[in-house]
């Protein structure tokens, strides 16, 4: 395993590049928020995003789309992350592309995989249900009643919950709150009867909601992959999440610095530029030590996924990990190094702050990588 | 790669034939080979293995033939090596020479110093030294003040090094002196090679806060150097001086991962796991636990920031300096948890009450802390990263 992009790779990044920097500089994602977008992302900028192949990146050719693969989809998202350019990426072309190719039968894929590769349809995944991500702790019930699955419980935090068109859904049909096994995963429409979809407003200012599900019924058909056994299977996806949002991560970390550095160069107090002031020099030194760390941990775990490794766990946590950490760190000294101006409103600095934190909860913390990657390790 | 497959096949074999059984056992570090006109061999097999080495070139293999080296391009040269690792055999040479001083000639000295160095430093013939730091230069280096004055035929040194590593076990030194008192401090430095023999020069051993160390202070009382042995032009020593340097950091930067020559072969895990106990498998102690893994973690993105690097073809001055930066500071803190996890069993200093590994830990854990400070300070390698890579202002 070689650790450098592909060809392809480097193509599908400077496409993304240049796409952000002439589509969607951080002003699109400002004149959202102060819209109030409903969506919290511009479905024309989607469609474009569509045209060029980026909705189908992990769906493969027999349902049209072109199996790059994480590492492709990866580096899109890294760029956009520079400009905090929100879209359906991650919810739908990653865990809910996944979710269906690698739980769904043939009718599921013919039915949905096509509708994703051609933008029309978006999907979210309901997994989380507590204030802290842990993909085992699912109360959410699903019960056979006759022929239909009757399902109850509540999710929170759905990644583009408030928009999506498709609702999958982690319900347990065994076993105890906190098991992995006894996990099963149902695919619905967002005008179910029975489901309560709450939009919540979050600092980031994207697109999540908080589901109330009640006596959803359901055909047996709505139900992805064997029951009870889909524990391992959603790990999986969730690491290619984990992947895909790490290197979104990074993308924010590196144009967080980038830009806090330019500002250590220009910046004069005491008749000097501040740049040339030690106390900063060093602490810019360390953060470039972290995102070197960073760029490394993601572009493993990147190659681990496409090449199936069995590192995939172990690279995928220390990924999250490290960038989540790294954005941590640059986010925090990104608003100190740029003083007063560091926190108003008007500076787009705070906007990479605001997106970090939540990031950096999505599908497991630092602490939760970090004990995940104990365990696998055997320390 | 049809003729790297027929490389591979001749390698083997050669080393079947001429590695002996003793080298393919693990190293005791009183048997490890430097070379040099006074080493003595304890094991008779480690002077046949490093002339055999020696003979084909391979303790230096990517150096050209015709000054002794194995001649071998960076495909072969991984070839070799993984051999060698199949094997387990021992290294038949650790050298200075090789390492950092090898490299300065080919690309600044004269045919003459090429033809009469460098297979000598090849087969072991000769150890070498480093002269840098002085008692009044550390971090501010250009600022040395051993002086070489111009007598015609010779060079007369006088002056005084420090932390010369193994100075009074080498033949020579590569010494950096001043032959331009009046010039700016940088552009009046030259680099000298001295015969260690020549009467006027003399060592004195360094104890550490570690205990019994091979640094050296070397002291230059009017020695008369050949103006032969001035490699490149004069004044012009400091350009040399900068890229050796990053031949040190590279290889310091490895300590990050292997421990280096502070490596005590202990893993921190298993230390932890020894002396704080087990739990379900899991050391016993979570907050010990946390800081381990978070190490851990640290080291395996290290390791991928290092492949990394060669995979994207050699390393630039600036990014050596940030794995110097990094890799010593991480071997540090490798220790200070090692130690940490061994309770009160981590600060023996003799045997009365403790076995020879917590000993060796021990002492290994002081000997880091200069690990940060030898080849250029943390501070020197952030402010290098600060003005050459992010370009901020001095």
């Amino acid at each position: 395993m070689k650790l450098i992009l592909s060809e392809e790779q480097q193509f599908l990044k400077n496409t993304a590049q240049n796409f952000a920097k002439e589509k969607t500089p951080v002003k699109h994602f400002r004149e959202l928020r102060d819209n109030k977008e409903a969506l919290c992302w511009d479905s024309n900028i989607w469609k474009e995003m569509v045209e060029l192949g980026w909705s189908g990146i992990l769906i493969p050719e027999d349902f049209g789309g072109s199996d790059f693969g994480i590492g492709g989809i990866s580096v899109i998202m890294q760029e956009l992350g520079k400009t905090l350019t929100p879209s359906p990426l991650l919810a739908t072309s990653v865990l809910g592309a996944s979710t269906i190719s690698m739980l769904g039968n043939k009718d599921h894929k013919s039915e949905y995989l096509p509708k994703i590769v051609s933008g029309k349809i978006t999907t979210a995944l309901a997994i989380d249900e507590g204030s802290h991500h842990n993909p085992f702790n699912v109360e959410t019930s699903a019960k056979l009643e006759g022929d239909k699955w009757v399902l109850n419980g509540k999710k929170v935090f759905v990644v583009d919950g408030a928009s999506a068109d498709i609702i999958l859904i982690v319900a347990r049909t065994s076993g105890k709150n906190g098991d992995s096994n006894g996990l099963s995963v149902f695919i619905t429409n967002k005008n179910s009867k029975g489901l309560d979809i709450s939009k919540i407003s979050t600092a980031d200012s994207r697109n999540y909601a908080n589901i109330d599900i009640s006596n959803l019924k359901l055909d047996q058909s709505s139900l992805l992959g064997e029951k009870d056994t889909s524990g391992e299977i959603i790990e999986k996806i969730l690491d290619l999440g984990r992947i895909a949002i790490s290197a979104e991560m990074l993308g924010n970390t590196e144009e967080a610095f980038e830009v806090t550095v330019n500002y250590l160069k220009e910046r004069k107090q005491f008749g000097v530029t501040i740049g040339s002031f030690q106390a900063l020099q060093h602490r810019a030194a360390k953060m470039f030590c972290e995102i070197e760390l960073t760029r490394s941990a993601v572009l493993a775990a990147m190659h681990a996924a496409d090449e199936n490794s069995n590192e995939l766990e172990r690279l995928a946590s220390l990924a999250k990990f490290q960038s989540g950490e790294t954005l941590h760190l640059v986010s925090n000294e990104a608003i100190q190094m740029h003083g007063g101006i560091g926190v108003t409103d008007e500076h787009d600095i705070g906007f990479y702050l605001k997106r970090a934190r939540v990031a950096e909860q999505l599908f497991g913390t630092c602490e939760y990588h970090q004990e995940r990657y104990a365990n696998i390790s055997g320390f | 790669m049809e003729n790297l497959e027929l490389f591979k096949k001749e390698v083997r074999e050669w080393l079947e034939e001429n590695c002996p059984p003793s080298i393919r056992t693990p190293l005791v570090p009183e048997e490890e080979v430097w070379g040099g006109r006074n080493a003595e061999y304890i094991n008779p097999e480690s002077k046949l293995w490093l002339d055999r080495m020696g003979e084909k070139g391979w303790t230096a293999p990517q150096l050209p033939k015709e000054y002794g080296g194995g001649g071998l391009n960076r495909d072969e040269t991984k070839v070799l090596h993984q051999e060698l690792f199949r094997i387990k055999a021992r290294p038949a040479l650790n050298s200075f020479g090789i390492w950092m001083l090898a490299p300065c000639i080919i690309e600044f000295g004269n045919e003459e110093q090429k033809r009469e160095h460098l297979p000598k430093i090849i087969k072991g013939e000769i150890r070498w030294c480093q002269g840098y730091s002085e008692p009044g230069s550390g971090s501010d280096l250009a600022s040395l003040s051993t002086k070489a004055e111009d007598k015609g035929e010779n060079f007369l040194v006088n002056g005084q090094k420090v932390w010369t590593s193994y100075a009074d076990k080498a033949d020579w030194i590569f010494a950096l002196v001043r032959t331009g008192p009046k010039e700016p401090k940088h552009n009046g430095i030259s680099f000298l090679l001295i015969d260690m023999a020549t009467k006027g020069v003399s060592t004195k051993p360094i104890a550490l806060i570690s205990g019994k160390s091979p640094f050296c202070e070397t002291f230059f009382d009017n020695v008369e150097v050949p103006k032969k042995n001035l490699v490149g032009a004069e004044n012009s020593g400091w350009t040399i001086a900068k890229k050796l340097l990053q031949h040190e950091r590279n290889f310091i930067s490895n300590f990050g991962l292997t421990g280096g020559e502070t490596s005590s072969g202990a893993d921190v895990v298993n230390i932890a796991k020894k002396y704080l106990g087990e739990d379900n498998g899991k050391i016993a102690h979570p907050a010990h636990r946390d800081s381990i893994t978070e190490h851990k973690m640290k080291e395996h993105a290290f390791g991928l920031t290092l492949q990394r690097a060669g995979d994207e073809g050699g390393k630039a001055s600036a990014t050596s300096s940030m794995f110097k930066y990094y890799g010593t500071e991480h071997n540090k803190n490798r220790y200070e948890l090692m130690i940490a996890s061994m309770g009160n069993k981590g600060l023996g200093w003799t045997n009365e009450g403790f076995s020879d590994d917590e000993q060796a830990i021990t002492k290994a854990w002081l000997r880091t802390k200069a690990n940060s400070i030898e080849g250029g300070t943390s501070e020197v390698q952030l402010n290098v990263i600060s003005r050459r890579v992010l370009d901020l202002p001095n």
